[in-house]
């Protein structure tokens, strides 16, 4: 076998091994996306009873709790961003961290302090990558994330809002994740979560402005206020780790998809080389034994006269 | 026929059991509660601990309920829990092994989970 022939042989074993990792990974990412969207399902009565207690007592008491007050001026603010723990994900954390990085930058405009919260490595070495200050992160679960993790990111959240500002608290908190629209489409978008206005929560439990009951509240509404608006924070953040999920597995699938793709195209054209190759060696071949015998011929022509 | 509760025993990440009932006893902050049909609307913050719910076709339905919320109006109760497990689903051996270990640990929080997981399965 030629030098070239050989060369373009391997290159193809090498592309078809790659092609194998890059189909499986597809078809786990997929099955993946499948089951986080269940989870976002799965999340859902929970979400939307959660929202409708909230608003009854925002509407039924008129209680003020510091997770729905608005500070009057807002010197500093949290930012919660939810990235993946590894990447072959495409754009998935550039986009997220892209959106991040504007809501900072127009918060700091805005005369704010901003304190970043980070969930997922790749945005952590983002960030350290820049020598950046982040306020606490945490990893190691964003594939599939559950109800215990949220708590444990909501917490020190929760604590640093219900803080002074004086004493280092924030005084809103903005959260920025992947929304999985659809199979094909995810988008990273910014969203404040607190504090919380009641009015768009009761927009959004009740669109075609149904009239809950007037609640009895057991032992006081503002004691039910107190336990149900973290609870009410710990689900948002749920739901966004959730459709965060569902997003890098979607946008896992897709990359790795196009990467099997390209391996085929790839191995296609190098079948092409390969078989051209081949070919100009079997001509080669040919015309020198064409050209020997020839020569040969007219040698012994030559001695015969 | 007495009408009936419509009640849905929710936890942060599934839907654990939904059906008719004519009596839920719950704990909350400031004592157990039963409720009815026909009761107030009531907005109420849960102890955690048994739920007892006695199903209209004359069964019970026990749950160890960790921490959460009862909502009830218009004969719906919602009991929402961080959460919730049913007691044929709990495992008394794990749940006696996790109350020995959170003692020996002195971690106040998993033994009171583990405690009302056991006495939901004794009431059973």
């Amino acid at each position: 076998m030629g030098a070239q022939l050989r060369v373009y042989k391997r290159r193809i074993r090498s592309v078809t091994a790659t092609k194998k990792i890059t189909k499986a990974m597809e078809m786990i990412a997929a099955s993946r996306v499948v089951k986080a969207q269940r989870k976002v399902a799965a999340s859902t009565p929970y979400a939307a009873e959660l929202t409708r207690a909230v608003t009854a007592v925002g509407t039924g008491s008129n209680t003020k709790h510091p997770l729905t007050t608005k500070a009057e001026t807002v010197t500093r603010s949290a930012v919660l961003l939810l990235t993946s723990d590894r990447g072959l994900a495409g754009a998935f954390n550039a986009n997220s961290i892209k959106i991040a990085e504007q809501l900072t930058a127009r918060l700091e405009r805005e005369g704010q302090e901003v304190e970043t919260y980070i969930v997922g490595r790749r945005g952590v070495a983002h960030y350290n990558f820049r020598e950046r200050r982040i306020a606490e992160s945490w990893s190691g679960f964003t594939d599939e994330p559950s109800y215990a993790d949220a708590k444990k990111v909501a917490g020190p959240l929760i604590e640093a809002l219900e803080k002074d500002t004086a004493e280092g608290g924030v005084d809103e908190l903005h959260i920025v994740f992947t929304e999985f629209v659809s199979m094909m489409t995810q988008t990273a978008l910014d969203d404040r979560l607190l504090p919380l206005s009641l009015e768009e929560v009761a927009k959004e439990a009740a669109p075609k402005g149904e009239i809950l009951p007037l609640f009895d509240f057991e032992p006081s509404a503002e004691d039910v206020l107190d336990a149900l608006l973290p609870r009410y924070v710990e689900s948002r953040i749920y739901n966004a780790l959730l459709q965060s999920a569902a997003s890098k597995h979607a946008a896992t699938r897709r990359a790795m998809k196009s990467a099997t793709d390209n391996a085929g195209e790839l191995i296609e054209s190098l079948s092409r080389l390969a078989n051209a190759a081949r070919q100009a060696e079997i001509t080669q071949e040919i015309s020198e034994i064409v050209g020997g015998s020839a020569a040969l011929a007219d040698a012994t022509a030559g001695s015969d006269r | 026929m007495a009408a009936e509760l419509h009640v849905a025993l929710v936890a942060a990440d599934r839907e654990v059991w939904s059906g008719q009932a004519t009596l839920v006893v719950a704990r909350t902050t400031s004592g157990d509660i039963g409720v009815m049909p026909g009761h107030q609307p009531l907005l109420g913050v849960l102890e955690s601990g048994p739920v007892t719910i006695r199903t209209n076709d004359g069964g019970t339905v026990i749950a160890a309920v960790h921490g959460g919320f009862l909502s009830f109006a218009d004969d719906k109760l919602s009991l929402l829990a961080e959460i919730a497990e049913l007691s044929d689903e709990i495992d008394v051996q794990r749940a006696e092994r996790a109350l020995e270990r959170a003692k020996s640990a002195d971690d106040a929080s998993a033994e009171r989970r583990a405690e009302v997981r056991l006495r939901a399965v004794t009431a059973r």
